[in-house]
């Protein structure tokens, strides 16, 4: 990983992005290829760990496992459960099960939802849009409203907006998100009457085109702002702390030197260089928000893979559980992986290898 | 090692920390003393369901005619010790693998930090829901699911530290005494480490309450105990006409965990003093 510190030798990364050839412009694309596929291939061991952790969680469970995959309330049949003891091979040796459990696993045999009815990828699939929906529009505001923040408050070190912004990034850090959303709902939706209070469309509104969109826009403002509140804390101290690092290096006395407006010399030149800590910490955190996602999707009644954790919960749905948990996490890697793609656009000096 | 008293001194210097830590032992004394002070039992219907504020009850009551007040110190016992007790654990966990990891290096490195690595990508807080759903929520389940999710920062740090401690002079003039390996990492690196490591633990108790409130707020906790999550949780059915029996517990967890980071920031000024950031 870089540290700001290292900008200083070689000069500002938009500075070099200029002096890049053709050529090597090809190296680094088919450098960066080979580092995708060869991240691809780390999913492998993920899902493996995934599934081994699900297959421990099942058999440590009290209960048969049959029980457990089933939901513990008594939606499937008999005959279901004697199925399933069947198809996992539960009266065989335990490593055959384990066997057995991994291969379904690895072809993305999820299994069947008993509560629902329905198969469990059918179920995650479904609802994943909503969840990418809200989970980038949470980072995109934590990490563009923490960066606006952070720079704000270091070019104007030491005055009350300062102040201000390091006080409220602690009381953000402190808020539990779920209260928060409900205060949010309670401010905007039930006193100012300004905003939904849940959902992701206006029920029956029939709309369509840019209508849509703006409907669905009206709906995520809410719950990607509870969502980003504890992560716009963190990269609001980060932004700031790197910032103030980034004004001692060279390059910012020459840009000064050069009698460039403060103004240019904090966004264009400052800013850009301390913003990589910033990127990698949200990239690493992609995890969280996916976490996050069961409070608020629960709290705004946001159809995603959040909201069906809590029904999944409340109809103690296990293998709905385990299924969600495990695409989940393969998203995540996915996710991750984009990210360090990103970097290698934002400095070109981070090579793929 | 600093003494008490230069610890202090670079402590007190940090006004937010002072405040923080004055919070603090409030709620503790609270916590520890509940039964004496407030002899309420905070599953008791004790009144009028959904009264106000500064009526007959000091923070009124909730769905149930019980008494809010009572809730709050009540649940600031299993909210602390939750914190306290799933960061003990996460820590100890967290050491033994950034201590092994750190100071043999290589395939152990590897293996123990392949294993970090993926604790720290996956959605943490649904790990920890999964946990506490298939093994019935429980005070056990809650601590252990915590600390599950909790330990990689600390492994993380602690190997870093163990990284660049382990080819240090004092280290090598110990090994080459013929000291044995659990010994110098135990004796002499650990404690050196420690500075870092008690930051950062710190800072994770007031995590562990923030998930704990969300477990018990979606319904994972403990059936037997009343929490400030739970509170949170119970009062969201009635969001539309009472919003301060959702708001007064919440705002006891933002300061009872705004406290304890600000202890933290207080402990990481007066512990390592040459990292202080302006």
């Amino acid at each position: 990983m870089l540290s700001p510190t290292d900008f200083c030798a070689s000069g500002p990364a938009f500075l070099r992005r200029n002096r890049k050839n053709a050529e090597g412009t090809a190296i680094m694309r088919s450098q960066r290829f080979t580092f995708a596929s060869r991240r691809l291939l780390q999913l492998i061991p993920v899902v493996l760990a995934i599934a081994s952790f699900n297959f421990i969680l099942i058999h440590l469970a009290p209960g048969d496992a049959a029980d457990v995959i089933a939901g513990q309330s008594g939606y499937a049949t008999l005959e279901d459960i004697e199925g399933l003891r069947q198809e996992f091979g539960l009266d065989k040796p335990l490593y055959q099960q384990y066997l057995i459990y991994v291969g379904k696993v690895l072809t993305f045999d999820l299994g069947f939802s008993w509560v629902q009815k329905t198969a469990v990828l059918t179920l995650i699939l479904e609802r994943l849009p909503a969840t990418l929906i809200l989970v980038f529009s949470a980072v995109a505001m934590a990490v563009g409203l923490g960066i606006v923040l952070g720079v704000v408050s270091a070019t104007r070190r030491g005055t009350w907006t300062d102040t201000m912004v390091t006080v409220g990034a602690l009381l953000f850090y402190a808020t539990p998100a779920f209260w928060f959303g409900l205060m949010l709902i309670v401010f905007f939706s039930l006193k100012l009457d300004l905003l939904p209070s849940g959902g992701m469309l206006t029920i029956a509104s029939g709309k369509t085109g840019f209508a849509y969109v703006a409907d669905v826009a009206q709906h995520l403002i809410l719950p990607s702002l509870t969502m980003a509140l504890y992560y716009l804390a963190i990269y609001t101290r980060l932004m700031r702390a790197s910032m103030l690092e980034v004004y001692n290096l060279d390059f910012v006395r020459t840009a000064r030197a050069k009698g460039l407006s403060e103004r240019t010399v904090a966004w264009r030149h400052a800013a850009r260089n301390a913003l990589l800590p910033v990127v990698t910490i949200a990239g690493l955190q992609i995890g969280h928000f996916m976490g996050g996602s069961v409070l608020v999707e629960t709290i705004f009644g946001w159809p995603g893979l959040g909201r069906l954790v809590f029904d999944a919960l409340l109809q103690r749905d296990a293998n709905l559980l385990m299924g969600i948990f495990l695409i989940s996490s393969v998203l995540v890697v996915l996710i991750n992986l984009l990210a360090d793609l990103i970097y290698g656009l934002l400095d070109p000096r981070i090579t793929h290898k | 090692m600093i003494g008490w008293m230069e610890f202090w001194r670079l402590y007190r210097k940090n006004y937010g920390a002072v405040g923080g830590l004055f919070v603090l032992i409030a709620i503790v004394l609270v916590a520890v003393f509940a039964p004496v002070i407030y002899p309420v039992d905070p599953f008791e219907m004790v009144g009028r369901p959904i009264s106000e504020p500064f009526g007959d009850f000091l923070l009124g009551t909730d769905v149930l005619g019980r008494d809010i007040l009572a809730g709050l110190i009540h649940g600031a016992r299993v909210s602390l010790m939750i914190g306290i007790v799933a960061t003990l654990c996460a820590t100890l966990v967290g050491v033994v693998f950034g201590a092994l990891a750190g100071y043999y290096g290589g395939h152990i490195d590897d293996v123990l930090m392949r294993i970090t690595e993926f604790f720290l990508t996956i959605p943490s807080f649904m790990l920890a829901i999964l946990l506490v759903a298939i093994f019935s929520p429980s005070i056990t389940t809650i601590v252990i699911a915590i600390a599950a999710v909790s330990w990689p920062s600390v492994a993380r740090l602690t190997r870093a530290e163990f990284l660049t401690l382990r080819d240090r002079e004092f280290v090598l003039a110990y090994r080459a005494m013929g000291m044995p390996d659990w010994q110098i990492i135990l004796g002499h690196i650990l404690p050196n480490a420690m500075p870092s490591i008690v930051v950062v633990s710190s800072l994770m108790v007031a995590t562990a309450i923030l998930t704990e409130s969300g477990l018990s707020f979606l319904g994972l906790g403990d059936p037997n105990l009343s929490t400030w999550g739970h509170m949170v949780g119970v009062a969201r059915g009635v969001l539309r006409t009472a919003w301060w029996m959702t708001a007064i517990p919440g705002l006891t967890i933002l300061i009872a965990v705004l406290a304890i980071n600000l202890i933290g920031e207080g402990l990481n000024d007066a512990m390592n003093p040459h990292l202080k950031v302006r």
